[in-house]
């Protein structure tokens, strides 16, 4: 009991003691708050894209096949079914006709995909929440697209798209096969890729092999290399997500080397008039302890919080811009708080306990010296 | 804070059931978090030949390009991945 009071008066004197110095401690506060924030919302924002991802990428097709003519992507012919379907352990082999319209009126990019459930109704299309937000004349109801000898196509916008499926579908466009291949002048015979089912996904890798085999220029992708992609995704090691890493991990090492330099002449001075009236290392240790706990506990959960907020509530506003980049077309999308006490767990242990460390080293050097030379100082 | 998570997470099931649903019937492959680039729009599909279509000294001009990892399948030669080298 004797060692609780003994805290818990080391703790009011520690508080009061940060109270006097209100305005370095807030501004210490601010900035580690800050640097927190930066690292909690990359941490959300990248946890919880890579997590939804791999959740719901887990229904895409088990196998792509694409054509390649000259090191790109082309038309795969329809015939390429058959040699494919010939292939044990194959089930299902399907064409999927889509690609890419760039709007010159709003200097929007669409993606167009062939949806079967419009097969009848052609002359229509059911478009994504961001596809209707930017066009211009949506009044109309109609959405006009060049077709590839020049004229233009009114297609009437039977429907919407969900906004709750905006981050798979917000710049879609599903339009009939009619319409599709009028607009861009394919025939018949050919399709964007193919799909494949497969009976048993373990012979995914012999199947793909075959293929590359008896067709030799197309290039099969699997549904796992797509959930690998996502899973690279905003790599840490990568592009931007590394500037801001490295950012606010220099700017917590200035701040822990300050801190880990040396104190103040007025935190000197009040350490040695401690020990002057009688307090022991050990107790003024303890005190640079709970007076690191406290600033640096306090930020950090300011931190986490704000970010989370940042990320789950307001969509990731602040990263909007750097996500947005060229993009007219951005998807309006509330990301599912995927968030384990593992990721808040190393954000803790990276930024609470070295700075708590770093607090308590000069510490320990000044009250170690003799409290008359320290007060003389 | 992990509460609240966790309360969001089971009520929000039925709208990631919806973009499963979506993909599946759909037959998707990306996620739509960038429409600048093709490369961007579709990184599953990337080729290794997208930045020549840009133009001398222009590395990478879209800014999305920065913010996501060339996707492992490309850091394999695809023959030798498929066991043809």
């Amino acid at each position: 009991m004797d060692w609780i009071e003994k805290q818990r008066n080391i703790i009011d004197f520690t508080m009061s003691s940060l109270v006097r110095r209100k305005g370095k401690n807030v501004a210490l506060i601010v900035v580690y708050t800050l640097v927190v924030f930066v690292l909690a919302s990359v941490m959300f924002f990248t946890h919880a894209i890579k997590r939804e991802a791999s959740l719901i990428l887990r229904d895409a097709p088990e196998m792509m096949v694409q054509r390649l003519v000259a090191g790109r992507h082309e038309l795969i012919p329809v015939s390429y079914i058959n040699t494919l379907k010939q292939i044990k352990g194959v089930q299902t082999v399907r064409g999927r006709l889509w690609g890419y319209y760039y709007d010159p009126t709003n200097r929007a990019n669409y993606t167009l995909v062939v949806n079967e459930d419009l097969h009848s109704s052609s002359g229509n299309v059911t478009v994504g929440k961001g596809v209707l937000r930017n066009l211009i004349g949506k009044e109309r109801g109609t959405i006009p697209i060049k077709a590839y000898d020049g004229s233009y196509l009114f297609l009437k916008i039977k429907g919407t798209l969900s906004s709750e499926s905006e981050l798979v579908s917000s710049d879609l466009i599903l339009i009939s096969e009619e319409d599709f291949r009028r607009l861009f002048g394919i025939s018949e015979e050919y399709v964007t890729d193919l799909t494949l089912g497969v009976r048993n996904a373990k012979e995914l890798t012999t199947i793909a092999t075959k293929i590359v085999q008896l067709l030799p220029d197309t290039r099969p992708i699997l549904r796992d290399e797509i959930i690998r992609t996502y899973d690279a995704v905003f790599d840490w090691r990568g592009g931007m997500i590394i500037v801001i890493l490295f950012g606010a991990v220099m700017a917590f090492i200035i701040f822990a080397w300050d801190k880990a330099a040396g104190l103040s002449a007025e935190e000197k001075r009040e350490i040695g008039i401690l020990k002057g009236i009688g307090w022991e290392t050990s107790d003024v240790l303890m005190m640079k302890f709970w007076e690191g706990v406290a600033v640096s506990l306090t930020s950090f959960l300011l931190g986490v919080l704000l970010a989370y907020v940042h990320i789950f509530f307001t969509s990731s506003t602040l990263f909007e811009p750097a996500l947005k980049g060229w993009s007219v077309l951005y998807p309006n999308f509330r990301l599912i708080p995927f968030v384990n006490a593992y990721q808040v767990g190393t954000l803790f242990f990276l930024t609470v306990v070295p700075y708590t460390v770093a607090t308590i080293i000069p510490s320990w050097r000044a009250a170690t010296i003799d409290p008359d030379s320290v007060m003389r100082a | 804070m992990f509460a609240h998570a966790s309360f969001k997470r089971k009520a929000d099931m039925p709208f990631l059931q919806e973009r499963k649903e979506m993909i599946k019937r759909l037959e998707l492959t990306d996620l739509c978090l960038f429409t600048d680039a093709r490369y961007a729009r579709h990184p599953s599909m990337a080729d290794l030949n997208t930045p020549f279509q840009d133009y001398p000294m222009s590395f990478e001009h879209f800014p999305s390009g920065s913010l996501i990892s060339v996707p492992p399948r490309l850091n394999a030669n695809t023959d030798t991945q498929y066991g043809l080298d």
